[in-house]
């Protein structure tokens, strides 16, 4: 029993990571339909920004990591613009294979600057650990669930009640409208790329500290899972990535614990070829069907 | 001895009813206008008709000869397209990256019946049949005076021409029956009076049958021999044009109170 | 058939058996060596690879990001048949083709399996449902260790495909899928992509078309990863990631999806850039993904885009172009004497 629960802790814990990365996959295909394949890439270089800050300067974790997340936005926002911005009125494939192209680019761009040898993420020590019985919860699990939560709420609230969060639900349901109306779409989209592509570093982050690596190939399998997890709760929906990465957690680290770590990972993707099957927008999406 | 013959055909949508049992009975060679109010519910009646959304009930049946009809509810689009039931769209839906004499040939592709591998091998009958589509097309095109444009891409076309193209393919079909959904959308006026002779010449030449939506009063008044009205899904009116024209509802419908 | 057809249909076949020759005679007189000749039969591979891509992505237009899963199925099967057939006597030949046909047999079972849910997704749903695919299907050959040797791979697959065999193969999968295009099945196809809705309502049978199109695309895919297997002789599960997928996309993209000489072109190109830069590997990733990405930004239908290579036209153009010389010539001539 007590195992089992040391486990569920466990799958929390890399759950809400992927929470945090596939919110960030949500808000952009929410608010111009594109899969950024290069959403894994981010949280790869948040996790680098975060290792050469630790490393190098005596700043605390909190600083550290919003200074990860910072400038781990700027670059999404720069990509954004370069590479994302002039392809709004192109054919999807175009933009998905850019994506791509991005992708790879940048995980080989960060295997020149920091080299194929993965790094060691200094350990973080908050706080002592919480004990219940035979039950242990670290710092880490702590810190890590608790952010995901708070950035998960604080977001929610952001899209639901400030002007420049309607703005974004505005520019994903109708971006002439939108504009129509005043909005600023480019700097609408700008700005859930930020937003987005901090989230990302921030999962980044975390699982830096979770695993203790950091390497320029760790935003691949992560970032697909991600990706599931986003599909399974409703693409396009913030509460529905906070579920779907819970979910994706749970059964992957179920799966490591009771069946086979090698089946994990397959589990994952059938998951989402019965979630495209069954019910393509997800456990709280809603069905939208092409006007004839 | 109706060619097709709708009853009770509703349209639910979860507590939304859009047509609400929708009937119609379809003479051959009849030429008749369906109309109403925008969101009246007429495109989601051809679109049952033409097996695009499943009817939640009611029943469609179309004629196949002296005996049989075909039940064509629950049959997918191109069941129905082989069964004689042809349609235009709305908005058109043209295959635009292909030449005109394509979107044609498409159309003709139950007419032909080569199959993958006999196509593969370039056998004999590969040969004679496409020869022979293309003769057919060719010859469609001609009747529509759009022979000279059979390798013009359907995006590079006029408008104008592209509604008509759309008919065209229609008709490659074969149908027994044709569903014209607003054909003179966007048209001018001497426009207008050019579609109005090539439907009236469609139903002479092909021996058709039509029923169109349409929100020109103009065509719909002239060329149609009797006009059914929806408004909210459901039939308000029925009849001859000139007793449309003075139907108190039809005008409550239109205009308002 | 009529004539003209039949005139261009041997001047193809024509030119096709004299590249043969020329790359045959280069390699048995030793002008090409050992690498360099994998090389031209990995070439001949990832055409066939694009090309059977290109059916399904470009010309039918259903995003598909997990090609590599049915280039896996095929050289699996095919590798696995041809180890338990080594020792049987057969020639080396024969067994390559029953090899072969097993291996896209059964990558066309995948591509039939993928087609039916397929039917009910579009656009990047689609394409993440074969993304999918793929995954699942190289997880499952690691974790199969019975049958696969799971990560480790497939090792001691009898080498019996040379240049000859894998070159005529490629050319008669090229020239189906040429053919398949050019008929009343190949258009059924195409208007598929082009308006789906407009192609059911004209009478074409879009599930069946649909599902026919992932089985060959698969089949030929197939194809491809068994001649993979008996030209390398060795093959793992990471051979046919989504790295892969993303390989052999990229080629059909930047030849021009919609396009079979687009395909082969860029397969060429895509096969020998990689091998010629190999030296500069950190650099030539960089270079390979900045290269997609400007393709993308600034000619995003590839090379072709969905144009073919006609022999017709080309001789056509080059019969014009002479005449023209002739005439500039005689002109000269004429105005050199008065």
């Amino acid at each position: 029993m007590d195992v089992l629960l040391q486990q569920i802790i466990n799958a929390i814990k890399v759950g809400s990571i992927y929470a945090v990365i596939a919110l960030g996959y949500t808000m952009v295909y929410g608010i111009i339909r594109l899969i950024n394949f290069a959403h894994g890439e981010m949280m790869m270089f948040g996790a680098y920004f975060a290792y050469i800050l630790a490393v190098s300067t005596p700043l605390p974790f909190i600083v550290v990591l919003f200074l990860a997340m910072g400038l781990t936005a700027l670059l999404g926002m720069l990509i954004e613009k370069i590479a994302y911005a002039p392809l709004r009125k192109a054919p999807r494939l175009s933009v998905l294979i850019t994506a791509i192209g991005m992708s790879l680019f940048l995980q080989n761009l960060a295997q020149l600057i920091w080299g194929a040898e993965p790094k060691r993420m200094p350990s973080v020590e908050l706080f002592e650990p919480i004990v219940l019985g035979n039950i242990k919860i670290d710092a880490i699990t702590i810190v890590t669930v608790g952010l995901s939560v708070i950035f998960m709420i604080a977001l929610q609230i952001f899209v639901k009640h400030t002007k420049p969060g309607k703005a974004m639900r505005a520019v994903s349901e109708d971006k002439e409208a939108a504009a129509l109306m005043g909005i600023n779409v480019n700097n609408t989209i700008t700005l859930t790329f930020a937003i987005g592509t901090a989230l990302g570093a921030l999962g980044g982050v975390l699982y830096a500290v979770a695993y203790q690596k950091v390497e320029f190939v760790m935003g691949i399998m992560p970032g697909l899972k991600a990706f599931v997890a986003a599909v399974l709760g409703g693409i396009g929906l913030i509460p529905g990535a906070m579920l779907g990465g819970f979910i994706i957690g749970i059964v992957e680290n179920m799966t490591k614990a009771y069946i086979s770590t090698e089946w994990a990972d397959g589990i994952v993707f059938l998951i989402l070829i019965i979630v495209l099957l069954v019910k393509p927008s997800g456990i709280m999406g809603k069905n939208t069907k092409e006007k004839v | 001895m109706a060619l097709l013959e709708v009853k009770n055909l509703t349209k639910n949508y979860g507590g939304l009813i859009a047509v609400n049992d929708f009937e119609l009975s379809l003479e051959k060679n009849e030429l008749v206008g369906l109309i109403g109010p925008n969101g009246a519910g007429k495109t989601t009646v051809f679109n049952m008709l033409t097996g695009v959304h499943p009817p939640t009930a009611g029943t469609i049946e179309l004629r196949h000869d002296e005996v049989y009809t075909n039940s064509l509810v629950g049959k997918k689009p191109y069941d129905i397209a082989k069964l004689g039931l042809a349609r235009t769209f709305q908005n058109i839906r043209l295959f635009e990256n292909l030449t005109v004499l394509d979107n044609i040939k498409i159309a003709m592709h139950n007419r032909m019946q080569y199959t993958i591998t006999e196509g593969l091998l370039r056998l004999p009958r590969f040969w004679k049949e496409e020869a022979r589509s293309t003769e057919e097309c060719l010859n469609l095109l001609d009747v529509f005076d759009m022979k000279d444009s059979a390798y013009i891409l359907a995006k590079n076309l006029p408008y104008g021409q592209q509604r008509k193209l759309e008919i065209a393919r229609a008709l490659a079909t074969e149908p027994s029956v044709l569903l014209l959904d607003e054909p003179a959308a966007g048209m001018n006026p001497s426009e207008t009076a050019g579609l109005m002779e090539t439907i009236k010449f469609i139903r002479d030449k092909f021996d058709m049958t039509i029923l169109l939506i349409e929100h020109d009063m103009h065509l719909v008044m002239n060329i149609c021999e009797r006009i059914i009205v929806i408004d909210y899904g459901k039939i308000i009116a029925k009849g001859k044009p000139d007793d449309i024209k003075s139907n108190p509802e039809v005008i409550k419908a239109y205009l308002g109170d | 058939m009529d004539k003209k057809n039949k005139k261009y249909y041997l001047i193809n076949a024509i030119a096709i058996l004299v590249v043969f020759l020329i790359i045959q005679t280069l390699m048995s007189t030793g002008m090409l060596n050992r690498y360099i000749s994998t090389i031209i039969m990995l070439i001949c591979i990832n055409i066939i690879m694009a090309t059977s891509l290109n059916l399904s992505t470009g010309f039918m237009g259903q995003l598909v990001l997990g090609h590599a899963g049915f280039m896996a199925i095929g050289a699996y099967t095919a590798g696995i048949l041809g180890i338990a057939l080594k020792t049987s006597g057969m020639p080396g030949f024969v067994m390559l083709i029953i090899c072969l046909i097993a291996g896209g047999l059964l990558a066309s079972i995948a591509g039939i399996i993928i087609g039916i849910p397929a039917l009910r997704l579009k656009g990047d749903y689609l394409g993440i449902m074969t993304l999918g695919f793929g995954e699942i299907v190289r997880i499952a050959l690691t974790n199969l260790t019975g049958l696969t040797n799971g990560a480790q791979g497939l090792t001691r697959i009898p080498k019996i495909a040379n240049f000859t065999n894998v070159y005529f193969i490629m050319a008669l999968c090229v020239a189906a899928i040429m053919m398949l295009s050019r008929s009343r099945h190949g258009r059924a196809i195409i208007s598929i992509k082009e308006n789906e809705i407009a192609a059911e309502s004209v009478g074409v049978d879009t599930t069946f078309y649909k599902v026919s199109g992932f089985a060959i695309s698969a089949f030929i895919g197939g194809i491809g990863g068994g001649l993979f297997a008996f030209t390398i002789g060795y093959i793992a599960p990471l051979n046919f990631g989504f790295m892969k997928s993303v390989d052999i996309l990229v080629i059909a993209c930047l030849g021009g999806l919609g396009s079979i000489t687009g395909s082969v072109i860029a397969a060429i190109v895509f096969t020998i850039l990689p091998e010629a830069l190999r030296q500069f590997d950190a650099y030539r990733m960089i270079a390979y993904s900045l290269a997609l990405i400007l393709m993308m930004l600034f000619r995003p239908q590839g090379l072709f885009g969905t144009s073919e290579f006609s022999t017709e036209k080309t001789l056509a153009f080059a019969k014009r172009v002479l005449s023209k010389k002739g005439k500039r010539d005689k002109k000269a001539k004429k105005g050199g004497k008065s």
